[in-house]
């Protein structure tokens, strides 16, 4: 399995990881070699297997939906933990 | 270990500070070059030492982990300290909540010494990828501890810490445990709740201890294990105390060994005692089968399908928004700001990782995206299927598998850097046991004496623990 330089383009942007050229061929070079790895699970038939979730088979499980307070201590991490912000909001770059 | 330090604190022979100042000590003395350690917490340890010292004055009953000094992985979160997962992108970050394991530790009053190296985001086999330090064998510093739990593993097997907490999605506590001659558990997937641990790989991650013995490993695990609201993966709570399971004895247990999938690879040492720990399981009462999982060739490529995948879903996280590194701040960005939020994403996802993590995002975001989740991660999980039933079956025939945990001793630091797939060849004994889902653990194999330690892995059927710590702490002691 080779990915072009254009694949891994689109990769990146998936990703929301942004490449140098270098990183380019260097991710199409290491990528590939993975890739090619993985063709050996088209040895194993799976025709008619259900695929795995969650491994102890647990399904359903529920809970009450409330919001929890955090306390003031949590609460004045959090704000000091946002890398930039005004008047307790999050500034960021405009989305449009 | 912990059941004598915890006599000489109730006894007053040795209060809890005398105890916690000892290892500081170890630490002061040690780290500089084995660098387990990111973040010492040396003045919260010793009022947390002093309370409990106060508690024993008071003739309070206190639990066997009061007062004991230990260390926790740098991505299990305590509440108002840093907490990094090893990377820049999150080197400011601050827990505003504590993981489920540091409130039940922190509850038993255990002194945290402080947070322990890892590589970034536990993706890794030998600290490397750690965006700090890399963490050296405290047996032979000119080799890896092995990872990503490889500070909390060293920090242990260095004396620095009586235990510790790693986390497992593939050999993370198990790998380096073996490297460093400790003993280290893997739990059932959902034994152990997740909440507060940085994520990695959802369907495989679980938190466990390290120490220098089964009953300790047993100790830790009794307060650390059971339901938790906060993970709805967790499993319902036995309140078992696992230390009341070791009685010495495993005569009668069958244990397997998939003697095909030793064949080649294997250095001779590794095989030598393998094989010598093999006829003391016969000598101590054990039968040895024959068994075999077939599917089990396929673990590493299932699994470096599987957890890159769900990586990089939980990574999407880390985006510099709410918390972490925009790279604005970062040296190499000039101090340009992005143009849009997309370029902001970008830049601080691009500076704040490093190679290895941003490897697996690429990767898991490729088998995820539309066109090709069928061929990978569908087909993995499919496989992944197969692999639990070879273990469903090979469960009706014995009680336990047994294996090396590595096929061979630890590496040079450097050695294995430059190539992905050879770094991920060390995980081949360990990741079915995360992909089955099964408790594992691994322990010293070989004396102390001769040479670099070499780990022996038991696995065991699902919610077993009890057992796997049994079987070891036999192996230990008889």
């Amino acid at each position: 399995m080779e990915l072009t330089k254009e694949d891994v383009q689109k990769i990146s942007e998936l990703a929301r990881i942004g490449v140098t050229d270098e990183d380019v061929v260097n991710y199409q070079k290491d990528l590939s070699a993975v890739l090619s790895y993985f063709e050996k699970l088209q040895e194993v038939n799976t025709e008619e297997i259900e695929g795995i979730g969650h491994i102890t088979g647990m399904t359903n499980v529920y809970r009450a939906d409330r919001a929890e307070e955090f306390d003031d201590e949590g609460k004045k991490i959090m704000h000091d933990n946002m890398p930039s912000s005004q008047d307790g909001y999050i500034k960021v770059k405009s989305v449009l | 270990m912990i059941k004598e330090l915890h006599e000489k604190i109730v006894s007053g022979e040795m209060t809890s500070v005398q105890l916690t100042e000892k290892h500081l000590k170890v630490i002061e003395q040690k780290d500089p070059e084995i660098e387990a350690f990111l973040t010492i917490e040396a003045q919260k340890a010793l009022k947390d030492a002093a309370a409990v010292d106060a508690k024993v004055k008071n003739g309070e009953e206190i639990d066997l982990l009061a007062g004991i000094p230990c260390a926790l992985k740098d991505n299990i979160c305590v509440k108002g300290g840093r907490t990094t997962a090893a990377s820049r992108s999150l080197d400011n970050y601050v827990a505003p909540y504590d993981a489920t394991v540091t409130k039940r530790v922190q509850g038993v009053d255990a002194i945290v010494l402080g947070k322990t190296n890892l590589d970034e985001f536990a993706c890794g086999s030998s600290t490397e990828n750690s965006a700090y330090q890399i963490t050296k064998n405290p047996v032979d510093t000119d080799r890896v501890a092995g990872g990503s739990s490889g500070g909390s593993v060293a920090s242990v097997a260095s004396g620095e810490a009586v235990w510790a907490l790693g986390t497992d999605t593939g050999g993370s506590i198990r790998q380096p445990s073996s490297f460093c001659g400790t003993v280290g558990l893997k739990p059932t997937y959902g034994r152990v709740s997740r909440y507060g641990v940085i994520a990695m790989g959802s369907s495989l991650d679980q938190v466990g201890p390290i120490a220098t013995s089964a009953e300790d490993v047993a100790i830790v695990l009794s307060r650390i294990a059971g339901h938790d609201e906060h993970d709805a993966t967790s499993a319902e709570s036995s309140d078992k105390k696992y230390e009341e399971y070791l009685r010495g004895d495993i005569k009668g247990a069958k244990i397997g060994v998939p003697y095909d999938l030793l064949t080649e690879g294997i250095a001779d040492d590794v095989k030598e005692s393998f094989m010598a720990s093999i006829e003391k399981y016969k000598e101590l009462g054990a039968t040895i089968e024959e068994i075999s999982l077939p599917h089990a060739e396929y673990g590493l490529p299932v699994y470096y399908i599987i957890m890159p995948a769900e990586l990089s879903s939980n990574l999407a996280r880390i985006d510099s928004i709410r918390y972490g590194m925009r790279a604005n701040d970062h040296e190499g960005r000039d101090g340009r700001e992005a143009n849009s939020v997309i370029e902001q994403y970008m830049d601080a996802r691009q500076y704040g990782f490093g190679a290895e993590v941003k490897r697996r995002l690429m990767l898991g975001t490729y088998t995820l995206s539309a066109g090709y989740y069928d061929a990978y991660y569908k087909k993995a999980q499919k496989v992944r299927a197969l692999i639990r039933r070879d273990f469903e079956g090979a469960y009706k025939k014995v009680d336990y598998i047994f294996t090396p945990t590595t096929a061979e001793t630890a590496f040079k630091v450097g050695e294995k850097t430059d190539d992905p797939l050879t770094m991920y060849l060390s995980d081949i004994f360990t990741v079915t046991a995360n992909l089955a889902g099964v408790p594992a653990i691994s322990f010293p194999i070989n004396e102390k004496e001769k040479g670099l330690p070499i780990g022996g892995q038991l696995m065991g059927k699902w919610f077993d623990e009890e057992g796997l710590l049994n079987a070891v702490h036999t192996f230990e002691t008889v």
